[in-house]
């Protein structure tokens, strides 16, 4: 059936089964291929956007529970300012490897800081624990949240 | 900050199936000369004479200039995030006398001629051998371009090319008031005859201005604002996606399928059925991954459906006892042993592993009448093509391959069996496919670090100093499938790779290896190959020496390290940096590893805190590295913390087992990867080194084991000599 989704502040009318994750609407219907599949089943955080502000795993979140709320994606986040502050950290940093979960990655900051401008370490660690990177970026994330977070 | 090009070539509804077809893979856009954002597409495979119709300065495979001052470096190796494309750039750059930002870099085509490394003789990423392969070719390369364009001005000026001087894209006469950019010399230069690359002079490294700098990544922008071009985000008109199951047991076939439920779902436009597999192709997954549970499919399990773990332990138990092809052999070390004054044995394994890179398995294919056309991320672009042409009987030079960035290789990219399996489906279909793997696939249809049995004796004089050392490792021989040609009278350098030669002063050391393939488990390289294995278990061995001499484990190496000036020095700058020597509280606990590996010396000491649960915790690493001349000082440092945190995954939580055939990993909630709530500090100490340069890649995932498990024995008396680490066994009771 059709859904008519607002992301990144445009309307998209999708038709699709309603059991259909938001992933793969917004990866293969709508190709914005900037959000990641990594495990499906929201183990490894690649596939973070955020709903109404809040993220997100978009792998195992159906298109039909979504209504009227606003989606985020990886392609917007750096127009809000923790986004900004985060990819200018991230760069600043040098965090990224092979960059794959690095959109997941951000977007769960980003949430961080919106919710918690100033977070701690275990603040981190209980917000980001949710998003895997195999390369081990993982020291360099941390140290570019902090520093956002200052920004 | 610069403008990057945000318009990936496969980004926009605009973009046109002829652009497609004339991009394929990625170019990592940058600011050019001017700071403008600009567009600019790869040229691949077929479009190289476009290319360089487009820029006539292309002097060697890697350097492209055209008239407008665009400055494309191809680079060889693939990106996968190790920072190749950066330290590749700038060792181009460095002799061509351009800066980074002035650069664009681009996936190279399948070509060995032209872009082989010299250490593996194939363009392949691996070994960490990057950086070593190239450090001559690409700096030659640069120098053979600048001395063009110094040539090309010098005669425009009427001058004497030596006293011209070239530096950020743009050549100078003597007296500082003549300038021409690389621009606008690239035409006259490509008139130029081509010197030897031998024969074009390079700087000293007193005058390097990039190399060992540390340099930003060429590749971070478009990772952080989601615009760059994995393999997967791979879009072509009229392209459908396909999700797959493969027989859950490996050489098992399909019996039955549900295609009407399937073809029932929304989106789903066809199920084809291979001998092993089965892809349901839709719209888009979400309808794929749909129609495949609908398909509800019945396996032929075939000959490996009694297949189980504790057999194939049983058997490498068993043929480990047999002596094997010898590696190495000096003196008499059954002798030594007999008369030595102790005598210590122990066992070491070490388990299957997967490699779980981020980017789950994916290809993307296009069937033509004569040939076709792959979308892929690949670290072995001609052995791909080579599979294909292969599987499919068309010419290789039909077969086109367009590289991508890799979402992480650790070595499951280079085999090319991902991309079989997509050509063996899309030629059952009409346009292109997307096949792409779940994480239940990728675990389970992994080709797997093998399982190693390792049996250890060593012989202690009175003084407690070795005398004898022997090593029998048994267990899958990669090359034996890989590189058949290096697999001679049994012998897998790989499988003793790091064993043969340990760093130290070894009188009597005998090292053989028993190949021993378990049925119905593919094996191949994992991060760190043979050393990743073998230092693990040398290093480990090492430490109960040390205990059973009874001597500090530090003391105990360096003595064995005199004629061995530059791992001593590493050794010494790790252990002063980590503060070993000084106490630690109960339960915690500090360990040593040492390893000359992949061309550089490594040290790492490691502190670690267990529980009473059993539960360990790794606080600190430290780091001490020689690795010569480097580079991209940053990415080193990177490459330590990431390929740390990869071992460390493996140490502590990694594992693959079989039951009846299948394995019976799945996901990340039962193939755990290290997170971000328990990794340690880990701190890096580099020696400057004179020397060429060294891998670095997979040296932390190699040295980590040993230095983590002899952490847990100065913790708590228990030795792990079988990963991964089983917390139950180090349970205070």
């Amino acid at each position: 059936m059709a859904f008519n989704l607002k992301i990144n502040g445009t309307a998209h009318s999708v038709d699709v089964d309603d059991d259909t994750p938001l992933l793969w609407v917004i990866r293969d219907v709508l190709g914005m291929t900037g959000t990641k599949f990594g495990c499906g089943a929201a183990l490894c955080g690649a596939c973070t956007v955020h709903i109404d502000g809040i993220a997100t795993r978009s792998c195992i979140t159906t298109v039909d529970s979504i209504g009227d709320s606003a989606i985020t994606t990886i392609e917007a986040i750096g127009e809000t300012p923790q986004g900004a502050a985060l990819q200018k950290a991230w760069l600043d940093l040098e965090v990224v490897q092979c960059g794959y979960c690095q959109s997941g990655q951000l977007m769960s900051a980003a949430a961080l800081l919106t919710e918690t401008p100033k977070p701690t370490d275990e603040d981190i660690n209980s917000a980001m624990s949710g998003n895997v990177c195999r390369c081990g970026t993982y020291q360099r994330i941390r140290a570019a949240i902090k520093q956002a977070a200052e920004a | 900050m610069d403008t990057l090009n945000l318009d990936a070539p496969t980004s926009g509804s605009s973009t046109s199936r002829r652009t497609f077809l004339k991009g394929g893979g990625l170019l990592l856009g940058f600011a050019l000369l001017g700071g403008t954002t600009t567009s600019v597409f790869a040229a691949n495979a077929a479009q190289v004479t476009e290319d360089e119709v487009k820029a006539p300065f292309a002097p060697n495979g890697f350097i492209r200039i055209d008239p407008k001052g665009t400055v494309t470096l191809v680079m060889p190796m693939v990106e996968m995030g190790q920072g190749i494309y950066t330290s590749l750039a700038m060792l181009l750059a460095e002799e061509l006398e351009v800066d980074l930002n002035q650069v664009q870099v681009q996936h190279a085509p399948p070509n060995d001629a032209l872009y082989a490394n010299s250490i593996l003789h194939i363009q392949s990423t691996g070994l960490s051998s990057s950086v070593r392969a190239f450090w001559t070719p690409l700096r030659q390369a640069g120098a053979v371009g600048r001395t063009l364009l110094i040539a090309a001005a010098a005669k425009e000026w009427g001058s004497d090319p030596a006293t011209c001087k070239a530096a950020h894209g743009v050549v100078t006469d003597e007296s500082g008031s003549k300038h021409l950019s690389y621009g606008e010399l690239a035409e006259a230069a490509s008139k130029l005859p081509v010197p030897a690359a031998d024969s074009v002079k390079l700087k000293e490294p007193k005058d390097f201005a990039l190399i060992g700098t540390p340099a930003k990544r060429v590749d971070a922008t478009v990772k952080v604002n989601g615009s760059a071009i994995y393999g997967i985000d791979i879009k072509l008109p009229g392209m459908k996606v396909a999700a797959i199951a493969i027989s859950p047991v490996f050489g098992g076939k399909v019996k039955a399928v549900n295609e009407k439920a399937a073809l029932a779902v929304k989106g789903v436009h066809q199920v084809v059925k291979i001998d092993e597999a089965v892809a349901v192709v839709a719209d888009h997954l979400g309808a794929a991954k749909k129609g495949l549970e609908a398909a509800a499919i019945e396996w032929d399990d075939g000959p490996h459906a009694t297949v189980n773990t504790a057999d194939i332990i049983k058997e490498l138990e068993e043929k480990s006892k047999q002596p094997g092809a010898v590696a190495r052999n000096e003196g008499d070390a059954e002798k030594a042993l007999g008369s030595a004054a102790q005598r210590i044995d122990a066992i070491y394994q070490v388990p299957f592993l997967a490699h779980a890179a981020m980017e789950p398995m994916n290809c993307t294919v296009q069937m033509q009448k004569d040939g076709c056309e792959v979308w892929v991320g690949t670290q072995a672009p001609t052995l791909t093509q080579m599979a294909v042409a292969d599987v499919t009987g068309f010419p290789k030079d039909a077969i086109r391959i367009h590289n991508h960035l890799l979402g992480g290789g650790f070595g499951r990219r280079l085999e090319p069996d991902g991309t079989v399996l997509a050509v063996k489906i899309a030629r059952h279909i009409d346009g292109p496919v997307k096949v792409v793997w779940s994480r239940e696939e990728d675990i389970q249809h992994d080709m797997y670090r093998p399982y190693y049995y390792d049996r250890m004796s060593a012989g202690l004089d009175a003084d407690g100093k070795p005398v004898a050392w022997t090593h029998r490792i048994a267990g899958s021989s990669i090359f034996a499938r890989y590189l058949p040609q290096l697999f001679v009278n049994g012998l897998d350098p790989d499988a003793v790779e790091a064993a043969a030669e340990p760093p130290y002063a070894l009188p009597n050391i005998h090292v053989d290896y028993v190949q021993v393939e378990p049925p119905g488990v593919p094996t191949a390289f994992w991060r760190g190959v043979g050393p990743t294995h073998n230092v693990f278990v040398v290093e480990s061995f090492m430490d109960e020496l040390a205990h059973a001499a009874k001597q500090d484990p530090v003391a105990f190496r360096k003595a064995l390290l005199a004629n061995n000036p530059r791992a001593l020095a590493v050794l010494n700058l790790a252990a002063e940096k980590a503060g070993w020597g000084a106490s630690m509280p109960a339960g915690q606990g500090r360990g040593v590893a040492v390893a000359f590996i992949f061309g550089s010396y490594v040290v790492q000491v490691a502190e670690v805190e267990v529980g009473p649960d059993g539960a360990v915790k790794v606080n600190r690493i430290v780091c001490g590295l020689d690795c010569g001349m480097s580079v991209n000082p940053d990415t080193i440092e990177a490459q330590i913390q990431g390929g740390s945190i990869f071992g460390l995954t493996a140490v502590l939580h990694g594992a693959i087992t079989i039951k009846d055939g299948r394995v019976e990993q799945s996901n990340f909630d039962n193939y755990l990867p290290m997170r971000i709530d328990e990794v340690p500090v880990i701190e890096t100490h580099l020696l400057k080194g004179s020397e060429a340069p060294g891998g670095i890649g997979e040296v932390p995932t190699s040295i980590v084991s040993a230095a983590v498990t002899n952490a847990i024995f100065a913790a708590t008396g228990k030795r792990i000599r079988t990963l991964p680490v089983d917390p139950e066994m180090l349970k205070s009771s």
